[in-house]
């Protein structure tokens, strides 16, 4: 049975390069973005989500308080609460070891263990996941180092690469007409309250979509 | 403390007990099927509204200004299903471009 660790790696290894160089972008953006160098490898170590990490970094930059960044970022990480208690009877052991391996829960280790149905494969995701943090907590440290050789990051157009890095997410969520509705109805509701709510407010009332789901079905 | 560290600290913490929260509390139980419907549109409503705050917004509301440049550079590179860091260094590049002439 020791083969599906070895499968987990073999089909997480063409997707490692790619959160790698993810990590990098979001260590080279949180540090210009004034959040120093070692908070954003902390984050990384603990958060271990690209979005949600990215969610709160762009709220506080763009002068939004602690709680908006954080309730964002929760918000954005609440699929994990539906994603982990719907995989639990995969896990087993100790406690201890159970709360070690949920950890290497991430979309990406997720999305390889699955074997239909909704069940997954433990193994393949607790080795993909194992691939996964190294990588992404190095990159981020990588690019902590980078970005603080870079200096103003509005002269590289680091401003620009916030809203192009939430688009290819979004375009990589959207699978079916109500998210793609869910969506649309989410970037109205910003697009409305920008000019009149605090930072950050816009995009967690935008998460007021998500009451839609409660009346469907 | 500073806000920074309170924001990755809280954020770490929520993350880390809903990762675990299924396999050490909830074994063999499942969240109601209307929650877990809300809650997978969460990603694209909230995503959507990162898109849109981080391309106009700015101080007093909506400025228009070379970050759109790189967000259309953006949507081509996708287009292409470009990789995202691609997407992303294509965005940088198109708006640096724009500022410098």
């Amino acid at each position: 049975m020791r083969t599906s660790y070895r499968e987990g790696l073999k089909r997480i290894a063409p997707v490692a390069p790619a959160s790698a160089s993810f990590g990098i972008a979001f260590g080279i953006l949180a540090s210009t973005a004034g959040f120093g160098s070692l908070a954003p490898i902390a984050m990384s170590a603990t958060t271990f989500a690209g979005a949600a990490q990215f969610a709160a970094v762009s709220v506080l930059n763009d002068g939004g308080t602690v709680a908006a960044a954080v309730v964002a970022a929760v918000l954005l990480n609440a699929r994990y609460l539906a994603i982990s208690v719907a995989i639990a009877p995969a896990f087993e052991g100790s406690r201890l070891r159970r709360f070690l391996e949920s950890q290497l829960i991430v979309d990406e280790s997720w999305a390889v263990s699955q074997k239909g149905g909704g069940r997954i494969d433990r193994r393949i995701l607790v080795a993909a996941g194992l691939l996964l943090y190294p990588c992404w907590v190095g990159a981020t440290a990588l690019g902590v180092f980078g970005g603080g050789l870079l200096g103003n990051p509005e002269r590289f157009g680091l401003d620009a690469a916030f809203p192009a890095l939430f688009l290819a997410l979004l375009v990589s969520v959207l699978k079916t007409r109500r998210e793609l509705v869910a969506a649309l109805a989410g970037g109205t509701i910003a697009l409305v309250l920008l000019p009149i709510a605090r930072p950050g407010v816009p995009v967690i009332a935008a998460s007021a979509v998500c009451l839609a789901g409660l009346w469907r079905r | 403390m500073s806000q920074t560290w309170v924001a990755v600290l809280l954020v770490g913490a929520f993350t880390i007990s809903f990762k675990a929260a299924g396999p050490v509390l909830l074994a063999r139980r499942q969240l109601p099927a209307r929650l877990a419907s809300a809650f997978e549109l969460l990603g694209p409503s909230l995503l959507a509204a990162l898109v849109v705050t981080q391309a106009v917004g700015g101080k007093g509301g909506i400025v228009l200004d070379a970050r759109l440049v790189g967000l259309a550079a953006a949507v081509v590179a996708l287009a292409l299903r470009a990789p995202l860091i691609v997407v992303v260094l294509v965005a940088a590049l198109a708006t640096a471009l724009v500022r410098l002439v």
